[in-house]
């Protein structure tokens, strides 16, 4: 039993590490956000593997679903904001022919 | 400044931070367990008006922090609402996804009210109780309610501060009748306690969903 939780929070450890690399070294900003989610509701198991059940509550609600629902809208935003300022460019640059 | 001259500073910049932190960590290890708060806080439980030890420090022994995370939450709010007006909503559900926010909506709000009260003798509180009401804030956004089924001008913005009022007024109140700001009577504690959590979860929650619309909504000047 000790053993396959000994286990279970080596691979849990790894996996935030890995999780976290990946989600600062993504190029694209929406698959970085939907690796910080991942990230969250992985610490939030850490944190209840730590005896911890209020801070697991909180991240995987705050940490992982709300910040990760923020994120997302502010990633299409700006998003959106870099593809109207590109088609101001390029009109721009057609504009005076 | 040349590109790989201040490259080899970050470099030595982080490693003197590294190391620092590696220092601290060792001198901590090497320390042993030092005198702990945790000791003193855990004998004083029974003099918070709650049973769970996370809300009593909290909402009792550490209030002021929790007054003051109030605050801050309702700055980034006013900060978001500073920016401009909300971005357009989303289109409306499609068949499927309707009935999924006719059932998860309220099921949150229940759970919502249901980690709220729990929160006096196990895990649970204030905080997580208003990020699922924000979560259902966000789920009836994205099934195209533009306003996240918040309410309107002054009464969202009186739910916005619900929080930092309710605490203020308490401190107050406790001041005008001798004791200290924050220090509850035994008597009283749990219900002030629950009190300042109930509105402090319906500002969260108001709070965060407005955070998610990202702007104002519904006050005059923007549709």
């Amino acid at each position: 039993m000790t053993m396959d939780l000994t286990l279970f929070d080596l691979l849990l450890v790894v996996s935030l590490i890995a999780m976290a690399v990946f989600c600062l070294f993504s190029a694209d900003i929406q698959r970085a956000v939907i690796l910080f989610i991942v990230f969250g509701l992985l610490m939030a198991l850490a944190w209840a593997r730590l005896r911890a059940p209020d801070v697991a509550l909180a991240e995987a609600a705050i940490g992982a679903g709300l910040s990760g629902a923020m994120l997302l809208a502010a990633a299409r935003r700006s998003m959106e904001g870099q593809r109207r300022r590109t088609d101001l460019r390029v009109d721009r640059e057609e504009g005076p022919r | 400044m040349t590109p790989t001259l201040g490259r080899i500073l970050f470099a030595s910049l982080f490693a003197i931070l590294g190391g620092l932190l590696f220092w601290a960590f060792t001198v901590a290890l090497l320390e042993g367990p030092p005198e702990r708060l945790a000791v003193i806080a855990a004998d004083a439980i029974p003099l918070s008006g709650v049973s769970n030890p996370v809300t009593s420090v909290l909402l009792n022994f550490r209030a002021y922090d929790t007054l003051l995370e109030m605050a801050v939450l309702l700055a980034a709010l006013l900060g978001i609402w500073a920016a401009g007006p909300a971005s357009p909503g989303f289109e409306r559900a499609g068949i499927v996804f309707a009935s999924l926010t006719d059932w998860l909506v309220p099921l949150l709000i229940l759970a919502a009210g249901y980690l709220l009260w729990v929160g006096g003798h196990a895990p649970g509180g204030a905080f997580q109780a208003g990020a699922l009401l924000a979560a259902a804030g966000v789920v009836l956004r994205l099934s195209g309610q533009a306003d996240a089924g918040l309410p309107r001008g002054v009464w969202l913005r009186a739910l916005a501060v619900a929080g930092l009022a309710a605490f203020v007024l308490v401190g107050l109140g406790l001041l005008v009748i001798g004791q200290g700001f924050l220090t509850y009577p035994l008597a009283h504690a749990k219900w002030l306690i629950l009190s300042i959590e109930t509105a402090a979860t319906l500002a969260i929650g108001a709070t965060l969903a407005a955070a998610y619309v990202g702007g104002r909504v519904g006050d005059e000047g923007s549709a």
